[in-house]
């Protein structure tokens, strides 16, 4: 019988929150890697058995787990993502980290994606049992030039995140770079293009520059063809794939909270509808709730306006952040919300944010928070 | 040879910490090692045949700093994983 799993990514290990379809009763499975960072972790939708877990224990190298009973027993990869070894002579790179995993096309079983740190794009055709390198984004003779140097780095180093594949078109690709920008292929990964026009960065001295951005969190909608929302970090926007052109929509949030955040979470079938948490990007980035008082930010007109969505949340003192991987939905109807804190807190809303409930408290520091329906 | 895992490291031996590897270097004991535990390299040897940060490797106490090292019969080979980062 169909199942809900919640997989929640820590930085001390992967819990599954699971309950039926009624979303009624929850119960939870883990700790699994039990003091290993997990970065992300999602479940296959095209078969509702496979998950592949970006995990990485203290100083020891990154690799992909892999679950064929959606999250009871795990396989290291084979073959983790890797950097081609470099010619001799010449500065090699290391992934550091796997940031995130995407699952291809839907036409396309068993083909992955993974973003790493430093920014560099892995495919896998075996379902996360081997991993190459994606020759024509590490290679690309402006990779460099995109994705800047140390200096450009978040201090956690630079990520390849926001891997998304066009649900109409299995060789359109579009992916995110901290720092670097949108960027998109549309022949499977052999060439990229920078996507960032309409986008602000207030941090290059160039108000037009063609790449440099920092998107937080890019979403492509999974029904509706050329929709695609960004949480960036600066600001939140849309862009309609006939306009070539992104439109900052957080313009329309209330002043005193603005429309800097991390994670950006869709609709899964109406275009217009999508959420938010912001977060204080003043002075020094505190990365908190503002004031204190969190609060989800939901649309209904595709940006034009936003609502504060914020019953059942902690009133005041609450402190917490929450990261790009960590707040996502369900396919269920009405559409079921779910955010993880730092503070190691779940927290769902089962009426798309009218209300909100604490699902579990006392994890590690919330990475990720992935729903999925389980076979 | 016995060469002395790391506890983060003991899963891939079903959780002993002590193993045995044969190589007439330490690149070919690391190649060895992975034979016998697909995937154990790779957690403290990078991509680019570097030893991993805060990775270290003694033969015989003495603490080798490349993949070059000879190791012979007899020798003890120690990996330490340093536990730092809360």
């Amino acid at each position: 019988m169909p199942r809900l799993a919640v997989l929640v990514g820590t930085r001390k290990g992967l819990f599954v929150l699971k309950s039926g379809l009624d979303r009624r009763r929850w119960s939870m499975e883990g700790p699994h890697f039990l003091g290993e960072v997990v970065n992300h972790a999602v479940l296959d939708p095209r078969d509702g058995r496979t998950v592949l877990a970006a995990v990485r224990a203290g100083h020891l190298g990154p690799t992909v787990y892999r679950s064929a009973d959606a999250g009871r027993t795990w396989r290291e990869a084979r073959v983790p993502p890797a950097f081609a070894k470099a010619a001799p002579g010449e500065a090699g790179e290391s992934v550091s980290h796997v940031f995130w995993l995407a699952p291809g096309h839907a036409s396309e079983p068993g083909r992955w994606y993974a973003g790493t740190s430093p920014q560099g794009l892995f495919a896998s055709d075996d379902g996360g049992e081997s991993w190459r390198g994606v020759d024509g984004f590490n290679a690309h003779p402006d990779r460099r030039k995109w994705i800047g140097g140390p200096q450009d780095a978040p201090p956690d180093g630079g990520t390849l995140h926001s891997i998304n594949v066009d649900p109409f078109d299995a060789s359109h690709i579009y992916i995110g770079l901290s720092g670097g920008g949108t960027f998109e292929s549309r022949d499977r990964g052999a060439s990229w293009t920078p996507l960032n026009r309409g986008c602000a960065a207030d941090f290059l001295p160039d108000p037009d520059a063609e790449f440099g951005h920092d998107p937080h969190c890019i979403r492509v909608h999974p029904a509706a063809r050329g929709v695609v929302y960004q949480q960036n970090h600066c600001g939140i926007y849309r862009l309609d794939r006939a306009a070539s052109r992104w439109v900052r929509i957080g313009a329309n949030m209330p002043k005193e909270i603005g429309d800097i955040g991390f994670p950006m979470v869709l609709h899964p079938r109406d275009p217009a509808k999508a959420w938010v948490f912001p977060m204080d990007g003043t002075t020094v980035w505190p990365r908190t709730p503002i004031g204190g008082r969190p609060a989800v930010y939901g649309t209904s007109d595709g940006g034009r306006s936003w609502k504060r969505l914020d019953r059942g949340l902690p009133k005041g003192q609450a402190w917490f952040t929450v990261k790009r991987q960590a707040m996502g939905a369900d396919t269920l109807d009405p559409v079921g919300l779910y955010f993880g804190t730092t503070g190691g807190e779940v927290w769902s809303s089962f009426d798309e944010g009218a209300r909100w409930h604490c699902l579990c408290l006392h994890l590690p520091h919330v990475y990720c928070v992935e729903a999925a329906t389980a076979a | 040879m016995k060469v002395v895992l790391p506890t983060p490291l003991a899963a891939y031996a079903a959780g002993r910490r002590e193993v045995e590897a044969t190589g007439a270097t330490l690149a070919e004991l690391l190649a060895d090692l992975d034979r016998q535990y697909p995937g154990i390299r790779f957690r403290v040897i990078d991509e680019q045949d570097a030893i991993r940060p805060h990775i270290k490797f003694f033969l015989n106490r003495e603490m080798a700093r490349s993949l070059a090292a000879g190791v012979a019969l007899g020798d003890e080979v120690l990996i330490v994983a340093a536990l730092s980062g809360g």
